[in-house]
């Protein structure tokens, strides 16, 4: 404290000056400026949005028919025919990936959240899910186009799937982690005080006090991959055939297996009228598709917090 | 004013040392409190927050078949100190307690106890009343599930049991079904205490049972202790001084990490032989 310092005591008596007003009319002007340039900036984004949609409904909806989720592809100005074999490979691949992506991705979030919570190895894989949220998703494709493609000298849905894994799991390791670490630790204090072992506590209370939110997690990573398009480019690749059976050279795991996302790659990239046609159709299902399981996952999330 | 590792290894005196630290001993309490059994007994518990010191040398007797209430101003430790009794403290990293408590013929700081035999022997009630995310009934099973082999029916005796040594029954016996989330708050403590009852404990801790409930409730609750005192032996942590009074036989105040004075409630309360007591108890501090 330097020397001639005041003590607060006798600071509170001192009679300060009156201190000078801000302007009123600046502080007017500066607010409106400002809420109208969110507005502005709001008004655009949504535009945006809303001008993709409009455009991938009004082009796509032509496209929509019975053939369309029933028919195989056409050939180049052939009428009729529809993308069926692609919507069946895309549930296929991305089922496949959830299978890989969900429970990996979960029991990887019960362990940085509960078992290994604080330690060094929670946070080293902590942050390497950091840094493999944000790899970009064509490098997925190439390390399951190295580990399985490659090996086996063919392209395969299952491929495809373990690319889209790749990009789930951190997702859902992420949003899992997030969830329990939401849970109170007063409910963890009170299932080991009554004797409960961790595991049991972690799976009997903590997971189940956060199953909404963790199944919502889920459902929103499977819809983080199956627009996908990259990770499938050189695994799942495309097929204009059936997909038959799980193995064999036009199975799930034995060959090239049609998706969706890359059909309508190839369709919107050809030059033929009815493909083009047939692309927008694919696009359009696709968005419905994702706002569909978006307001499925909300609900979802709704029912698991009446719970509470 | 936070000791650490570091001051107490070097003996610095860090803050003014309490003239009483090691009351427990016993010459300074009323001749019952030296024959009756001890259910626990502490001493010289220290611990630590990572490098911080919470608790010095704590040294405390805990009577079979009463209630002790662990009385003191907020962060003077008394939460920690009964959250060693039963090793909840382990759920966090950092933490870590040195010294003795025995129960049972053991000391249970010792590596190598079974924690959850440990943890139904001495069951606890929190704050805040967590329910498991389930319904009324699979609450108090949840306990009996893990502790015991039991037929459908014997659980569903045993559930019945509980909450009606909880003084819950009447209230919820139509409700066993529903989540137990949806109780009042006091309801939510009493299936706490329920809970905790089932597994057939011979000590229950209270860490502020009452303090996020309403008055009527905590009347309830304080009701309940002194119906439950004659099976188990009690241990409240309280900063409601009356409530202290109420409920306890014996009562140790705790400043600062240490226990300052230890012995009969009414002579904490009417006559305390230290200078602290009495500044708390009369309100110059808090």
């Amino acid at each position: 404290m330097s020397a001639g310092a005041q003590t607060p005591s006798q600071r509170s008596v001192q009679t300060l000056a009156p201190a000078r007003r801000r302007s009123v009319a600046r502080r007017r002007v500066v607010n409106q400026l400002v809420t109208a340039g969110a507005w502005v900036a709001a008004t655009i984004g949504i535009a945006v949005m809303g001008w993709i949609v409009v455009t991938v409904v009004r082009r796509g909806i032509g496209a929509i028919s019975w053939s369309f989720f029933t028919e195989l592809p056409p050939g180049p100005g052939e009428a009729g025919g529809g993308l069926a074999n692609a919507i069946v490979g895309t549930v296929v691949i991305t089922l496949g990936a959830a299978l890989i992506g969900i429970p990996v991705g979960f029991f990887a979030a019960v362990y940085l959240a509960e078992f290994g919570r604080g330690g060094r190895v929670a946070t080293a894989i902590r942050t390497i899910t950091n840094v493999v949220l944000g790899v970009p998703s064509i490098i997925a494709g190439m390390f399951a186009f190295a580990i399985l493609v490659k090996p086996l000298g063919h392209y395969s849905g299952l491929a495809g799937s373990l690319a889209l894994a790749f990009i789930m799991l951190p997702v859902m390791t992420r949003t899992a982690e997030d969830i329990l670490n939401l849970v109170p630790n007063d409910l963890r204090e009170s299932a080991l005080a009554i004797g409960a072992p961790r595991w049991k506590a972690t799976m009997g209370v903590i997971v189940r006090s956060a199953r909404g939110g963790l199944i919502t997690g889920a459902i929103l990573a499977v819809v983080r991959v199956s627009g996908e398009t990259a990770p499938l480019l050189f695994t799942a690749l495309s097929s204009p055939y059936w997909l038959e059976g799980l193995f064999g050279p036009a199975g799930y795991a034995g060959g090239p297996t049609a998706n969706l996302t890359k059909t309508v790659y190839d369709f919107a990239t050809s030059p033929y009228q009815n493909w083009q046609d047939l692309a927008w159709g694919g696009a359009l299902l696709i968005i419905v598709a994702v706002l569909g399981v978006n307001v499925l996952a909300r609900l979802v999330f709704q029912r698991g917090k009446e719970w509470h | 004013m936070a000791l650490t590792m570091t001051d107490v290894a070097e003996g610095r005196p860090t803050i003014a040392p309490p003239r009483v630290a090691e009351v427990a001993g016993g010459q300074r309490t009323s001749e019952e409190f030296d024959e009756l059994p001890s259910k626990l007994s502490v001493r010289g518990l220290d611990f630590f927050y990572g490098e911080e010191r919470a608790l010095c040398g704590n040294s405390l007797e805990i009577k079979e078949h009463r209630v002790t209430a662990v009385i003191g101003p907020s962060g003077c430790g008394k939460s920690t100190h009964i959250r060693c009794y039963n090793r909840i403290y382990e759920l966090y990293r950092d933490h870590k307690a040195g010294g003795e408590i025995w129960f049972g013929g053991r000391n249970i700081l010792e590596p190598g106890t079974d924690l959850l035999e440990l943890r139904r022997r001495i069951g606890m009630i929190f704050q805040k009343p967590s329910p498991f995310p389930m319904t009324v009934f699979d609450n108090i099973a949840y306990g009996l599930r893990l502790h015991f082999k039991l037929s459908k029916g014997e659980l569903a005796d045993r559930v019945e049991d509980a909450l009606r040594r909880a003084a819950l029954w009447d209230e919820v016996k139509h409700k066993l079904k529903e989540p137990g989330l949806a109780l009042s708050g006091g309801q939510q403590q009493r299936l706490s205490i329920a809970r905790a009852i089932a597994a057939e404990p011979e000590v229950i801790l209270m860490d502020e049972p009452c303090s996020a409930i309403d008055p009527v409730a905590t009347a309830k609750i304080e009701e309940l202790i002194e119906q439950l005192k004659s099976q188990y032996t009690i241990v409240i942590v309280t900063h409601n001084m009356q409530q202290a009074a109420r409920v306890s036989e014996y009562t140790a105040f705790f400043y600062e990490g240490y226990v300052v004075e230890f012995g009969p409630t009414t002579q904490i309360f009417e006559n305390p032989r230290e200078k602290q007591t009495e500044d708390y108890i009369t309100g110059r501090f808090s």
